[in-house]
């Protein structure tokens, strides 16, 4: 790829935030993109975006200017954020626009996500069972990785403290207070090994991106972040996913193992050469898992990789360095885009007490959620 | 009386079965029948009885009260922590079940679980609804 560039990224807060409204989150987010690539919103020919809450994103235009561009809304349940990135770029590639917007927001409720389970081609006494609930999965695979692979509880609780950490140095993230190994331990178990304190939870908040053909982009910035491969994969047959009555007992691989492959053999690239990560940590143990499943490590190093302290900003292998999901929570359609904001901020240098040093020049993002959809972005400078 | 959760097991039975589907083209099975193969995708998919016996390939609890349309009390008055498995069935398919046991001292990989029906609630007519879910057996129950 490299055919696209991001110009322009911008963040509204993750959170909680009263009577705004997704529409109002989405709106700033999409101004704040605009000044940072100093463009107008009259210079984007087409949008892409995505949430949960909202029936459709489009009506955004009402607050951003009526100019009759076509505007897409895409869902993909958590990999929705990815997949505005990655329509926003191809439509570049395509020839459809030479600048794209991709938009992402969010206005949850508290507490776990609800839905009827027969809207996700599940059965409904699943639902009615109390199986419809993602965080059980979570707390399914993991256990059994730990099994497997020998890592232990206390590696979940540093995974979580380093974030939590991180998003203390993030002003724009949800949680923002340091939260100790010992307390993460000792907060009411969820889901066995599962604690409260190594989940995320969903909130609010919205993110976006100014796209741009990487040979024009030189108009708008001098430090463009270049778009080097995006790669969405549902799962395959023998994968056991999120939500599911049932697995194959041929065991497949998750679907990020194969987003991950296919984006790193088009970006021509491999993990050794990425500076810092963006992985979907939902929970502690969904960030340990991820970090073999895109290649970073083999299955067990987390264990001597996160007591090295690998993952922290000053680390080998930072991982997300803005606090990721845990001390962001979940605005589904904005976590994505979330994710990439960072990348770009830190590919730029411009991540202020949280840049991670060496001027790393890949970032990559992965995004994991229900039926089984992952996705992953590279990004270069 | 008595009615079974969904139309997923043989009720009433003494000897209980889950309701699953199998492939009459490539053989995968699934839980609970489907119309189409997820394998192959034929429309081929015929009623298949799951073996009432298997083994542990993974567990958790669930601690909190899981959020509506859960058919148990979801104020979390009277809930109680339960355990989840994914039990392997024979060589046939895996599916994931609520457990008789929530305690992770008891609860180990690879040990011997057997399907069995238990009341789970009573709805706004009276009848008390029966759901399904799988439980230590032999050396691997303890007390």
């Amino acid at each position: 790829m490299g055919e696209v560039a991001i110009i322009g990224a911008g963040l509204h807060p993750f959170g909680r935030f009263g009577d705004k409204t997704a529409f109002e989150m989405g709106a700033d987010a999409v101004e704040l993109a605009l000044a940072d690539a100093g463009a107008e919103w009259s210079d984007v020919q087409c949008a892409f975006g995505g949430s949960w809450e909202v029936a459709q994103t489009d009506p955004l235009t009402g607050l951003l200017g009526l100019t009759g561009i076509p505007f897409m809304n895409v869902f993909n349940a958590c990999a929705t954020g990815a997949a505005t990135i990655q329509q926003a770029a191809n439509a570049i590639i395509a020839g459809d626009a030479d600048v794209a917007v991709a938009v992402g927001m969010d206005k949850h409720p508290r507490g776990s996500f609800k839905m009827d389970p027969t809207l996700t081609n599940v059965p409904a006494w699943f639902g009615e069972n109390g199986q419809f609930v993602t965080t059980k999965f979570f707390g399914m695979k993991i256990n059994r990785y730990m099994h497997d692979h020998g890592i232990s509880a206390a590696t979940l609780a540093k995974v979580a403290a380093k974030n939590y950490r991180n998003g203390a140095r993030n002003p724009k993230a949800f949680r923002r207070t340091a939260v100790s190994e010992e307390d993460i331990l000792a907060s009411p178990v969820l889901n066995h090994p599962l604690t409260q304190y190594m989940f995320c939870a969903p909130d609010e908040g919205a993110a976006a991106l100014v796209l741009c053909r990487a040979d024009l982009a030189h108009r708008y910035t001098d430090t463009p972040v270049f778009v080097e491969a995006t790669a969405i994969r549902t799962r395959n047959y023998g994968a056991y996913e999120v939500n599911s009555p049932w697995a194959a007992v041929d065991e497949d691989v998750s679907p990020t193992v194969y987003a991950s492959r296919a984006a790193f053999e088009r970006a021509g690239i491999g993990p050794e050469d990425v500076g810092v990560i963006q992985l979907q940590d939902t929970d502690a143990g969904a960030e340990v898992i991820h970090m073999a499943e895109n290649g970073f490590c083999a299955d067990g190093e987390q264990e001597k990789l996160l007591a090295d302290g690998a993952t922290e900003i000053d680390g080998p292998m930072p991982i997300n360095t803005d606090g990721g999901l845990i001390a962001n929570g979940e605005p589904i359609g904005a976590s994505g885009l979330r994710q990439i904001h960072e990348l770009v901020l830190q590919l730029r240098g411009e991540a202020g007490e949280r840049q991670v040093p060496g001027d790393p020049r890949v970032g990559y993002a992965q995004v994991y959620g229900a039926p089984g959809t992952a996705a992953v972005t590279i990004l270069a400078r | 009386m008595q009615k079974a959760l969904g139309d997923v097991f043989t009720w009433p039975a003494d000897e209980p079965q889950l309701k699953g589907g199998r492939c009459r083209d490539c053989e995968a099975v699934t839980f609970p029948r489907q119309s189409r193969c997820p394998r192959c995708g034929h429309a081929s998919m015929e009623e298949h009885l799951l073996p009432r016996r298997g083994t542990l390939v993974s567990w958790t609890t669930q601690g909190f009260p899981p959020v509506l349309p859960y058919a148990g009390d979801p104020t979390g008055a009277s809930f109680e922590p339960f355990g989840v498995g994914l039990v392997q069935l024979g060589d046939q398919v895996r599916v994931e079940s609520k457990l008789t046991e929530s305690d992770p001292d008891v609860l180990a990989f690879g040990m011997t679980v057997e399907l069995t029906v238990v009341p789970f609630y009573v709805d706004d007519e009276g009848d008390e609804i029966m759901t399904f879910e799988f439980a230590p057996v032999g050396d691997d129950r303890r007390s």
